[in-house]
């Protein structure tokens, strides 16, 4: 289980996180929504431990991530930022192996056990084929899968998993994709969440993508939590305007309540 | 794809081959044919012995100090890159270079005959001014910033590099002609040490960096997927950006110290080792050092023998091949 209590964080005098509370349990698929600004990478880098909260903190089974070591907590949780640019030309492999960074002493190298683990996280994100290929030449979705197979790569264990106990951090994951890859990392989520047992956290803007892949849904709106529960309590008409500051209507279409915008709030007409 | 280690081993043979022979062969080409039998012949006496004497007091120190000053700039400039995320980065992007003219030329010009512990003021003199310029510069990136910020770093060192110049510029204007020379000289790069006190004085320097780049291999590499996601894959990236900085930057004030700012040598190299073994710091740096080694042994043998019996400072033949390296290199990268 992962938690942020009171969290509370800021970039030089810039407030961006108001003692947020917040309970991730083991097994969680969690959505994390909210407009621009409002504080979700933020939160994810807290909840990711690369970020110290000011005040307030996050616990990871219940001991605070300050208190353990910095490999200790990167076995346990990974995250897939937003874009990933490579400063050097790797290959794909190469890419994968990064993520055993924090399982490998100083001067080791990978071995074979390392190699079976990238290996099997790349087949679980459907890239196994392009493991000798540059990854600058990848398109942005298959690049997205390999940085998703690295972060698995990160923490899996080599001598096997407990369900719940990897947790894989997401921002923005669908931002670049078209909507062919938008569909494919949402039944790839899908698929770890199920077959792995991940305990996933995703932030999004595509409140489609968010209905359908997540079963929590969190949002945040100028640095703290506005609602948080199931998708369907979450997600009404009500509190998107209040996030959003727009009308919308929700529908329900194929199970998923689905948000419909058609003016910003306060204007007459549609937007 | 082969295991690391393995590629490791492998680029180390072939490149600590290659480096071995050209530091072998390279004090046997001269504009004085000289043989290795009678200079290794140690029943004639020393000073009898011409071919001894050329063999070891002209050509070996610099052709040692050709292979530290190579294998050094080189290696320093994989790690500029790999901390800058920047191919395009040199050794002396964050104004190593110019504060080390500075510290020579003010040597120079008013303390030509100074000497510390048997070692001339101007390579003194030069790594102090190389010291100070990134010391600045690394003050700069590191306030108000968690960690370096690498565009300020990029913007204060070619401040610093700006700055330098106006004020070598200024000093330049008081010193005379001989002086003058001098100073140019020593801005074009030269590896004519005739002498192995400053080799001996610099090797723990550059030794210390080297167990540090050696260290900053993975971290390096973590670093390329840039700073946050590095942070997120276990990586104390603070540590490791401060790490690259002070040693690469002391790696480097010390091969300026003695042979001037050879230039190109930390673009050229780390691009054709990486286009050979790949991206990997842990196979780059020990090729990157090796290559670099032979590179600069190999360019000074030119350097000296192309013009014989006139010998050119070893910056030109690098800048003459450097340059259009570095320009192919900005067109092949679209």
């Amino acid at each position: 289980m992962l938690q942020a209590v009171d969290a509370t964080f800021g970039y030089g005098d810039t407030p961006v996180l108001h003692g947020v509370s917040l309970e991730i349990p083991a097994g969680a698929l969690v959505g994390l929504i909210g407009p621009n600004g409002a504080g979700k990478t933020t939160l994810l880098r807290l909840l990711a431990g690369t970020r110290r909260p000011s005040h307030g903190q996050v616990l990871l089974d219940g001991s605070p991530l300050t208190s353990q070591s910095r490999t200790a907590v990167a076995q346990r949780i990974a995250v897939v930022p937003q874009d990933s640019q490579l400063a050097f030309d790797y290959t794909v492999l190469e890419v994968v192996l990064m993520g055993r960074y924090a399982h490998l002493g100083t001067f080791s190298v990978e071995g074979p056990a390392d190699l079976a683990l990238a290996r099997t996280a790349l087949k679980a994100t459907g890239v196994e084929a392009l493991e000798g290929r540059m990854f600058s030449t990848l398109s942005g979705g298959e690049k997205q899968r390999v940085i998703i197979a690295s972060a698995l790569a990160q923490i899996s264990d080599a001598r096997g998993s407990s369900p719940g106990r990897e947790i894989l951090i997401l921002d923005e994951p669908t931002a670049a994709l078209d909507l062919k890859y938008q569909l494919g990392v949402a039944s790839l989520l899908h698929a770890l969440h199920a077959d792995r047992g991940l305990t996933i956290v995703v932030s999004t803007h595509d409140l489609a993508f968010a209905a359908r892949v997540c079963r929590t849904l969190v949002m945040i709106k100028d640095g703290r939590v506005l609602a948080a529960g199931p998708v369907e309590e979450v997600l009404t008409a009500r509190q998107v305007r209040e996030l959003y500051d727009v009308e919308v209507d929700v529908v329900h279409h194929r199970d998923f309540p689905l948000v419909v915008p058609h003016r910003t709030a306060g204007t007459e007409r549609p937007a | 794809m082969r295991s690391v280690r393995g590629r490791i081993v492998t680029a180390v043979l072939t490149f600590g081959g290659g480096a071995l022979l050209t530091i072998l062969v390279a004090p046997l080409i001269g504009s004085t044919p000289i043989s290795v039998r009678r200079a290794w012949d140690w029943s004639v006496p020393f000073s009898d012995n011409p071919d001894a004497q050329i063999f070891f007091i002209a050509r070996l120190p610099r052709t040692l100090a050709g292979a530290l000053v190579g294998s050094t700039l080189a290696s320093a400039g994989v790690v500029f890159q790999g901390l800058l995320r920047n191919p395009l980065a040199t050794p002396f992007t964050l104004g190593v270079s110019a504060g080390a003219a500075l510290g020579a030329m003010l040597a120079i010009t008013f303390a030509p005959t100074l000497a510390l512990a048997g070692i001339p003021a101007a390579p003194l003199a030069s790594f102090a001014g190389s010291i100070l310029a990134v010391g600045v510069v690394y003050l700069l990136a590191s306030a108000r910033h968690r960690g370096l910020s690498t565009n300020t770093l990029l913007l204060a060192g070619v401040t610093m590099n700006a700055f330098f110049s106006a004020l070598i510029l200024f000093v330049q204007y008081f010193a005379d002609f001989t002086d003058t020379f001098r100073i140019l000289r020593w801005l074009m790069g030269d590896l004519d040490v005739s002498s192995y006190t400053p080799l001996v004085s610099t090797l723990p320097l550059v030794a210390v960096s080297f167990a540090a780049f050696a260290w900053l291999a993975r971290p390096l590499n973590l670093l390329s997927l840039g700073p946050d996601a590095a942070e997120s894959r276990g990586l104390d990236v603070t540590r490791a950006q401060r790490v690259a900085f002070v040693s690469a930057s002391l790696a480097t004030g010390a091969a300026v110290s003695v042979g001037g700012p050879v230039g190109f040598i930390g673009i050229i190299v780390p691009h054709l080792v990486r286009l050979m073994v790949g991206a990997d710091h842990r196979v780059v740096l020990p090729a990157s050092a090796l290559f670099g080694a032979a590179f600069l042994v190999a360019c000074d043998v030119v350097s000296r023998t192309v013009l014989a019996p006139l010998e050119l400072p070893v910056g030109i033949i690098t800048a003459l091949i450097g340059g259009p390296f570095f320009l192919w290199l900005l067109v092949r990268r679209r």
